[in-house]
């Protein structure tokens, strides 16, 4: 049977592991392959690595700290950040990334999603969204990762993940940004409706902040994975403890 | 030299390269045709598309050197599907190396998400030196739409909806559908058994 997933997301600045809150006021919380090989440890099933500031400052993440993740690691481990080109996310794959994320640069330009598709396949391709709630409803943002340059693209969530899965998108996580870095639940509702039309595996994010969060999204999104940052940076949790108790619960996972 | 990893354009070959390094094994990626019919061991990786792979191996002119290995070989996820026969890509149909028989189709998740990505069980088949010291129910790492149906070449299957061939064996041919080098511990013992199996 499938396990459900838990995978650690790293934010990396500045070749460095950091956290903020609500994509704000980020904190040093470690080295890149040093977190990526304690989490391994503890039982991550796999990695997320998202240069928050590449998109924004118009870079791309570096595939030199992809192979040293790749040389260490023996999970698998996705990569994201300004990567807008067939080449660029060839170069980051050729370096040992599994898959490849897209967010912004999706947004600026959707036949990547095509592109990257027929390039390397689908299950290559991740789908990043960044949406938050508003009282009209679900809106996806942009450029999340510098406060100044945030905005909404106008586009509806559900209508977004429907275009991207039908460009060529295998993955898809869904970061609701009202609950990012605040642990207080993921958004449950949310997921649950992104669920109905996603019919590619979907990675709950934003808001893990105790072993109960995990086991509600499982059971009531019915998700695959869930990536939880700050809960595990902050050794709130750790992958052993949680994995030991959504077991107990009746979840399967990898232990 | 112990082992030779082809060199099919594909992107997952640094990650097997390195799964051998930390094994202590130095593995060779090379796609010289008289360097791979050399080699004690050859491994097939692959992600991605199977016309694309097998366009590669046929440009580069390895697909009569493939055909004719008598050394142990072990193909990787989409380095497994292109040594069946056929490989049928809905309307399309892409021909394979034809050092499996049989045919590799669209795995019917019976409405669950696909890709099958992710970790999964593996449940024997048969005892065979590649599962040495790997526990039937082990995890391992998939990621894939299409499979090979189970048969009596299957050594450990899986389910996903339907039940699919995850190793087989084929006289000196092996293949996997998931990734060994991104199996943890599981993944590398099968790395390390691959090394060890008779010739």
């Amino acid at each position: 049977m499938l396990a459900r997933r838990i995978i650690p997301c790293l934010d990396v600045m500045d070749g460095r592991v950091v956290k903020g809150v609500q994509f704000k006021n980020h904190q040093d919380v470690g080295d890149i392959v040093g977190l990526a090989q304690r989490y391994r440890d503890q039982g991550a099933d796999e990695l997320v690595f998202y240069d928050i500031t590449a998109s924004t400052e118009g870079r791309t993440i570096s595939p030199n700290w992809v192979q040293a993740v790749s040389e260490i690691l023996d999970i698998p481990f996705c990569v994201a950040g300004g990567i807008t080109t067939v080449a660029a996310a060839g170069a980051r794959l050729a370096a040992g990334a599994d898959k490849i994320s897209i967010n912004s640069p999706a947004l600026a330009r959707p036949e990547l999603i095509n592109e990257l598709h027929d390039a390397f396949g689908r299950q290559c391709v991740v789908l990043g969204v960044d949406s938050f709630q508003t009282k009209t409803g679900y809106h996806v943002k942009a450029l999340t990762g510098d406060p100044d340059k945030t905005h909404d693209t106008g586009r509806q969530t559900l209508a977004w993940v429907q275009e991207a899965i039908a460009r060529g998108a295998g993955e898809i996580v869904l970061n609701c940004i009202n609950q990012d870095g605040v642990r207080k639940g993921y958004d449950i509702a949310q997921l649950a409706k992104v669920r109905k039309i996603c019919d590619v595996p979907l990675i709950a994010s934003g808001g893990a902040g105790k072993a109960s969060h995990f086991t509600q999204v499982f059971r009531r999104a019915q998700v695959d994975g869930a990536l939880a940052a700050s809960v595990f940076h902050k050794s709130i949790l750790t992958i052993s403890h949680l994995k030991a108790e959504l077991a107990a619960t009746g979840i399967k996972v990898r232990q | 030299m112990s082992v030779v990893i082809v060199d099919t354009g594909c992107a997952n070959l640094a990650s097997i390269r390195f799964a051998y390094q930390r094994l202590g094994v130095d593995a060779i990626v090379s796609d010289n045709g008289a360097q791979i019919a050399a080699a004690p061991r050859v491994i097939l990786p692959g992600v991605g598309s199977a016309p694309y792979a097998m366009r590669q191996i046929i440009d580069k002119g390895l697909q009569p050197i493939l055909q004719n290995l008598k050394q142990p070989v072990l193909g990787i996820c989409l380095g497994m599907q292109i040594l069946f026969e056929a490989l049928d890509e809905g309307a399309k149909s892409t021909q394979g190396l034809g050092l499996v028989p049989g045919a590799i189709t669209k795995l019917d998740t019976k409405g669950q998400p696909s890709p099958h990505m992710g970790w999964n069980t593996l449940a024997f088949h048969a005892s065979e030196p590649i599962l040495s010291g790997i526990t039937n129910g082990d995890y391992v790492y998939f990621v894939h739409s299409f499979a090979a149906a189970v048969c009596e070449r299957t050594i450990a299957s899986c389910e996903y909806g339907t039940q699919f061939a995850a190793i087989v064996r084929h006289q000196n041919i092996y293949a996997c559908q998931f990734h060994p080098e991104r199996s943890g511990a599981v993944g590398a013992r099968i790395l390390a058994n691959f090394l060890e199996v008779p010739t």
